[in-house]
């Protein structure tokens, strides 16, 4: 379970989060949406401790991420996921070297058949064709970076997966293999976890919540069904051309 | 007046001040370094790459450069010393400045611009696209993975370049004085040499390059690590960390002469 209490932060003058409230349940996977530059990312950095809070706490699985030592911090990240809204790839190193470095059992890591296998395995989830193991970074298109990221942050099996922005500058097939395999990882692993997103049709597909991140709290929360039904102002206007879409396509 | 020597004071305060604050954070970092010791599978095959490309990256540049400098040093010392003492002191003079000064501080000025830069621009750029960031979120730890590779080869490989260095300093500085104005035979210059050799002297430049090394390796990676605000901040870094390591040879160099050298 992930548990945001009251967090604050702010860079200097700005302040990006003023009181969020955010649970995410065991083996539920949440949307995260918001306006460009509302801190969508700078919350999600706050669930596995890229960023410590001003104030306020977080907890993943019953542990407070701020307060974690070093050692528990770093074997909590590696249950945790996370896939970087630029792909934040390694560029010294190949595709492969980089999906092989997010393997984090220590016994796997020791398994040199077993990483090949894996390595290859989540390439294909990702649909990346079997070439692409021996690119470097520089050499593959924007979609394809981050597809590489998320085959990366799978590659461990993770418990909790934290997505930003997995399908932002995919085609409509890949953006659909991925929101596939955010489902699929849900419903086969059980896996918790948080899809930051713009594209509000696609996290009404994969996510059993929804939360909209405005001014700095979380505007509303809750099932499609009843974000849908909202009369707030600030989620309708988020919400407003999608609904119709939605509307026809149901009407 | 009252004014200026506010201003003065305000200045050296708030430079005092962030000068603390990176001393302090250095500290920290070094500590960090320290702990990440432990894990040596993971840092030492990664230093192992990147001593390789210090070593052989700066081979020929460090040559050339010592070979200038036994050269430039043969041929002054001849002029200055034409008629005054004897020949064979000249000998001494070449080995020991190149020895106990001109091979460690020159190769460790030129690697300054070398490693220092190329630390500095490499953990800066890591750190703007949020790799670093990648790995922490992976559970791995920068400190094992990225600096103490870079911090360890730096120090290591610095003293194996000055021991190149020294060596052919010193052939460049006997062929010189054997051909220029002093037409030094081998034998004078054997004589002095050994005449004013010290086994410490040797110790001495090596211990020395080792702390240059460790300073050009790990101020720029500290100034990389710590960068802020994209391409400008890398660039803004790398060149912090040239200034920096070059003055902190410069201020080592002072300091371990103090302590290391007998009577100095
Ligand atoms: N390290 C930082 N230092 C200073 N300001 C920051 C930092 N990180 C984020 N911000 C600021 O916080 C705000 C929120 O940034 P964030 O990246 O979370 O936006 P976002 O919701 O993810 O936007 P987008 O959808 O465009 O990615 C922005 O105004 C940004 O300038
Ligand atoms: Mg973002």
């Amino acid at each position: 379970m992930i548990k945001l209490i009251n967090v604050h932060k702010r860079f200097g003058e700005l302040v990006v989060l003023d009181g969020v409230d955010f649970t995410v349940n065991q083996g539920e996977t949440v949307a995260l949406l918001g306006t460009s530059g509302v801190g969508k990312s700078v919350l999600l950095k706050h669930m596995n401790g890229l960023i410590h809070p001003d104030s306020g706490e977080v907890y993943v699985d019953g542990l407070s991420v701020p307060h974690l030592r070093r050692k528990a911090l770093s074997k909590l990240r590696s249950r945790i996921g996370y896939v970087f809204q630029f792909g934040a790839l390694f560029d010294s190193m190949s595709v492969r070297e980089n999906v092989r470095l997010g393997i984090t059992d220590q016994e796997c890591i020791a398994d040199d058949a077993y990483c090949r296998n894996r390595v290859s395995e989540c390439l294909d989830l990702v649909n990346l064709p079997a070439g692409t193991g021996d690119k470097y970074p520089a050499d593959l298109s924007g979609g394809m970076r981050k597809r590489v990221g998320i085959a990366r942050a799978i590659a461990g099996q993770p418990t909790y997966l934290l997505y930003d922005e997995p399908t932002s500058g995919l085609d409509p097939v890949n953006a659909d293999i991925i929101d596939k395999l955010v489902i699929k990882l849900r419903d086969s692993l059980g896996v918790t976890s948080v899809v930051v997103s713009h594209d509000v049709r696609g996290s009404f597909r994969v996510a059993d919540r929804i939360a909209l991140l405005h001014n700095g709290t979380i505007r509303t929360m809750g099932t499609p069904d009843e974000v849908r039904a909202s009369t707030d102002v600030a989620v309708l206007e988020f919400f407003e051309r999608d609904f119709e879409t939605f509307l026809d396509a149901a009407g | 007046m009252t004014t200026a020597t506010l201003d003065v004071r305000r200045i050296v305060g708030r430079f005092s001040l962030t000068s603390m604050s990176h001393v302090g954070r250095l500290a920290y970092f070094s500590v960090e370094l320290v702990r990440a010791l432990a894990e040596w599978r993971i840092w030492v095959p990664r230093a192992f790459e990147q001593a390789h490309q210090v070593g052989v990256g700066s081979l020929f540049i460090v040559l050339l450069t010592a070979g200038f400098a036994g050269a430039v040093t043969a041929l002054q010392t001849g002029y200055q010393f034409e008629t005054s003492l004897p020949v064979y002191i000249v000998g001494g003079l070449i080995v020991q400045t190149i020895v106990l000064e001109l091979g460690p501080v020159m190769t460790a000025l030129l690697l300054s611009g070398r490693i220092g830069a190329r630390y500095a621009a490499e953990l800066g750029t890591m750190r703007v696209t949020e790799q670093i960031d990648a790995l922490e979120s992976l559970g791995r730890s920068p400190a094992s993975h990225l600096i103490l590779p870079r911090v360890v080869a730096g120090t290591l490989m610095l003293p194996v370049l000055v021991i190149f260095a020294d060596a052919i300093g010193i052939l460049s500085g006997y062929w010189f004085s054997a051909t220029g104005v002093l037409q030094l035979t081998s034998a004078d210059f054997i004589y002095g040499a050994q005449y004013f050799f010290r086994p410490w002297d040797l110790w001495y430049s090596l211990i020395k390059s080792m702390f240059f090394g460790l300073a050009i390796s790990l101020v720029p990676c500290y100034m990389g690590f710590s960068t802020r605000q994209g391409a400008e901040g890398v660039g803004r870094a790398t060149t912090a960390a040239v200034v920096s390591a070059s003055v902190s040879i410069l201020f080592l160099d002072a300091l371990l002469a103090q302590i290391l050298l007998p009577n100095a």
